[in-house]
């Protein structure tokens, strides 16, 4: 049985509930800040992208279908293409897709469905770490060991290559890929293998026929956010692809993506130029909405 | 969407870590006018100038205690635009100032530097004339044979378009980036070139004097070896000047009394020393 509070004590607590009230104010305010914060350096990379790539076409008289269809990219002569670095771009990603999406996807269903625990254990990890390395590092490795591996066993003059930016594209886009789809694999319902192997289908048909269609938004949302990973990748493509202006016929051919061009002109570019660079970021940034949009369908998709 | 969303948080770091660079400089610069001497000479631009900037700042740093140098090799162009903009109180080019970027900006040549044309040490081409160098880069010629060399496809490294050697290169060979074979291999960076032609036994590239090492090969232009002599005697001739660009008002003190020890015998000594080739 409660005893009745003095006048005193009344007052206390209500100081203490107004400070309460006060700190929740405040911490509500705080999260409402940090929260805004991302969201408004997003309009300010942007506002600021788009304010300096747009200014060439509307305010010097650059025509936006010669920018995009341009096979010249010749800054100092005023010559501003993209073109050939368009397709290398759509190339590379494809490419790394026809690789890491197979590879990714199976290793995806060995560590949900077939493998044992002690060996899923042992591999799951290493997946993951191979997302955190250092994209710099994947560079370094392609350039040490897969460009002259491609140079001496293809009897190339130059390994810097569209093959050689397709396999480090591949390797880097692995986790992101074998993550997100494991995930969908492991959520499809227990009940639906229970009765794929009761009906009398082998293990591999039920995976096939039974689970992976059942995953298969989630998978879909993997490949898409393997696809980001490639298309925007900067580092690890510079120095592997050759950064050569041509538009690219066979994989052999060396290439530069939309990324490096930025990262490779921008220390040096001024002016037009510099311009122009963010005009390429823009049509980057077009690549990487289109893609959330695709991810944006698959998920509500996903949620019927 | 998580990897939306860690892009997202990279780019707001990388916003809030230039913003705080930004302030940082502002309160350097702030400081190099009160103190006179004393405070942070802020240099940047030229990948080909670093170098050499950076060595004798170590020489000066030894001398004047009170005296802190940061220099930052960005490129000719960034470094003259940051001269102008007073992002640094320096700005260091390895080309000539184009019309549009000389508004109110003093150059002082601190050195000139060679460029020389290298290619893997297995290579057996070790002359070329000027007019031949043009029909690489320009991609008349493209095996090796037809210069004397093994029967072997050429592989042209260039430097990328805006740099200040890759400018000076043409400007003295006489191409366009217009007329660069398309299929060069395109790198960033005197060291970028050097690792390049290095491991490729096709390759052909340029580089600065001072980064002349035993992993590539120096060619001969017209039969004249590549050497500070040569260059100071005017037999040789892919020669550019080194210059120091910085605006009047923004230079403090210590920034003058930095270039003047450079023009001065003992910082000259250290211009020797590093590859490059003093301006007396």
């Amino acid at each position: 049985m409660p005893s009745p509070l003095s006048e005193k004590q009344i007052v206390d607590i209500g100081k203490s509930n107004k400070r309460k009230y006060i700190l929740e104010k405040f911490s509500a305010r705080l999260f409402l800040f940090c929260a805004l914060l991302s969201v408004i350096s997003l309009l300010l990379i942007i506002g600021f992208v788009f304010y300096k790539g747009a200014h060439p076409f509307i305010a010097e008289g650059y025509s936006f279908i010669d920018f995009i269809f341009g096979m010249d990219w010749v800054p100092s002569e005023g010559k501003f293409g993209i073109f050939p670095m368009i397709v290398a771009s759509i190339f590379a990603t494809f490419g790394a897709l026809i690789i890491g999406v197979p590879i990714g996807l199976f290793t995806a269903i060995f560590l949900a469905e077939i493998a044992p625990k002690t060996i899923a254990k042992l591999i799951s990890p290493a997946v993951q770490l191979l997302a955190g390395i250092p994209s710099v590092l994947y560079g370094v490795f392609g350039l040490a060991i897969i460009v002259p591996f491609l140079q001496n066993n293809l009897g190339l003059a130059k390994g810097q290559s569209l093959l050689a930016v397709i396999i480090v594209l591949a390797i880097m886009m692995l986790p992101t890929i074998v993550t997100v789809a494991e995930t969908a694999i492991r959520a499809v319902p227990k009940t639906y293998r229970e009765g794929s192997l009761a009906l009398g289908a082998s293990q591999i048909g039920t995976i096939f026929k039974v689970v992976v269609p059942a995953a298969k938004s989630g998978i879909m949302a993997a490949i898409v956010l393997g696809l980001g990973r490639a298309i925007g990748e900067t580092m690890a493509v510079i120095l592997v692809a050759g950064n050569s202006l041509i538009l690219p016929t066979s994989l052999t051919d060396s290439v530069r993506p939309l990324t490096t061009n930025i990262a490779l002109e921008m220390g040096y570019a001024f002016g037009t130029h510099q311009e122009m660079l963010f005009a390429t970021g823009i049509v980057l940034f077009s690549f990487i909405l289109l893609l959330n949009f695709v991810l944006a369908k698959i998920g509500s998709k996903g949620g019927k | 969407m998580g990897f939306f969303r860690k892009t997202t948080i990279g780019l707001l770091v990388l916003s809030l870590a230039a913003v705080l660079t930004a302030c940082g400089n502002n309160n350097e610069n702030g400081k190099d006018s009160s103190n006179g001497s004393g405070g942070t000479i802020s240099i940047s631009g030229s990948t080909s100038v670093g170098p050499l900037a950076e060595k004798i700042a170590d020489k000066y740093k030894e001398k004047n205690e009170n005296v802190n140098i940061e220099v930052n090799q960005i490129g000719s162009s960034a470094g003259i635009t940051n001269a102008t903009s007073g992002v640094s109180e320096i700005g260091m080019s390895s080309r000539d100032l184009k019309e549009e970027e000389k508004v109110g900006l003093n150059e002082t040549i601190v050195a000139y530097d060679g460029i020389v044309v290298v290619t893997h040490p297995t290579n057996n081409v070790k002359d070329l004339t000027m007019e031949q160098v043009k029909q690489i880069f320009t991609g008349e010629v493209t095996n090796w044979k037809q210069l004397g060399g093994d029967d072997m496809e050429i592989v042209v490294v260039s430097r990328e378009d805006g740099s200040g050697s890759r400018d000076a290169f043409q400007e003295i060979v006489g191409y366009t980036s217009g007329e660069l074979i398309r299929n060069s291999i395109v790198a960033s960076g005197n060291g970028n070139i050097k690792t390049t032609v290095a491991t490729n036994k096709h390759a052909v590239g340029f580089i600065s004097f001072e980064y002349i090492d035993d992993t590539i090969s120096t060619l001969k232009i017209n039969g004249v070896e590549a050497t500070a002599e040569n260059v100071l005697q005017q037999k040789y001739s892919l020669s550019r000047p080194f210059l120091f660009v910085h605006k009047e008002e923004n230079l403090s003190q210590a920034g003058q009394q930095f270039i003047d020890y450079i023009l001065s015998p003992d910082g000259q000594a250290i211009v020797s020393e590093a590859g490059a080739i003093p301006v007396n």
